[in-house]
């Protein structure tokens, strides 16, 4: 059965840690290792941080998170009404940043696309953004084979 | 984030302990930067990432920023004891070519 929930908060930093572990608490029932749990929490801090600094640009605004629980996969949705993204094939090249100056190191959508199995970004400007991810957990299968097979 | 120091044979060892991301990646940045003010005549930088229990991007740009500040006093920097998920966004960071893993 599918499992569903939607979390809103406010697009302040302070709320990142609680964001990527309510995410991580919400996969438990489908069985992650520590690793994908880990890529899970990694990716969703990613796009709550692109909210917070690029979408609203720290004056906040706000976020939401929409995950759906199906077998063993995950979709995660992360959306924003900020600014939007002009030109998002610009946006998710590695190292590309807007905000040299302020240490970012422009490898936030990398990241996400790196760890996760699927990767989505809609944005319109001024409307905002929708960051679209997958994830498939299957690590623990074959340890559960083997324990079974003991 | 708790952050300790400490320096032997011109060696100063940074360890960090915590979550490294966007919410605490400023005050770490400003802490450790008095450390190494307080510190110039060191000539290596270790940052002890054995503590982080978390990190994001932020974590590398706060790496990246101790980096080119480093370079500008020849201070050479290194990164030591990533736990496995640190290690991973580090090494798809690509940030070993400029603070190598000791």
């Amino acid at each position: 059965m599918k499992n569903y929930m939607k979390l809103e908060f406010s697009a302040i930093s302070e709320n990142e840690p609680f964001a990527r572990s309510t995410v991580a608490a919400f996969c438990v029932r489908l069985n992650p290792t520590l690793d994908e749990l880990s890529d899970v929490k990694t990716a969703v801090s990613e796009a709550v941080t692109n909210c917070i600094v690029h979408a609203y640009e720290g004056k906040g605004g706000k976020i939401t998170i929409e995950c759906e629980a199906e077998e063993d996969v995950l979709h995660i949705r992360i959306s924003d009404e900020g600014k939007g993204i002009e030109d998002i094939a610009q946006a998710i090249e590695p190292f590309f940043t807007t905000a040299e100056e302020e240490e970012r190191s422009g490898m936030g959508f990398t990241i996400m696309q790196t760890f996760m199995n699927g990767f989505k970004v809609e944005s319109q400007k001024g409307v905002g953004t929708t960051v679209a991810m997958t994830k498939k957990f299957g690590g623990n299968k074959e340890t559960e084979v083997k324990a079974h097979a003991q | 984030m708790k952050i300790t120091a400490k320096t032997s044979d011109a060696v100063l060892y940074l360890y960090l302990e915590g979550e490294l991301d966007e919410y605490n990646a400023a005050k770490v940045r400003e802490h450790v930067d008095k450390i190494i003010e307080q510190n110039l005549a060191c000539e290596r930088v270790v940052f002890d990432l054995s503590g982080i229990k978390f990190m994001d991007s932020s974590g590398i740009g706060f790496l990246i920023g101790r980096y080119k500040k480093l370079r500008r006093s020849s201070t050479a920097a290194y990164i030591q004891s990533p736990n496995a998920a640190a290690d991973k966004i580090l090494s798809v960071s690509g940030i070993y070519t400029l603070i190598p893993r000791i």
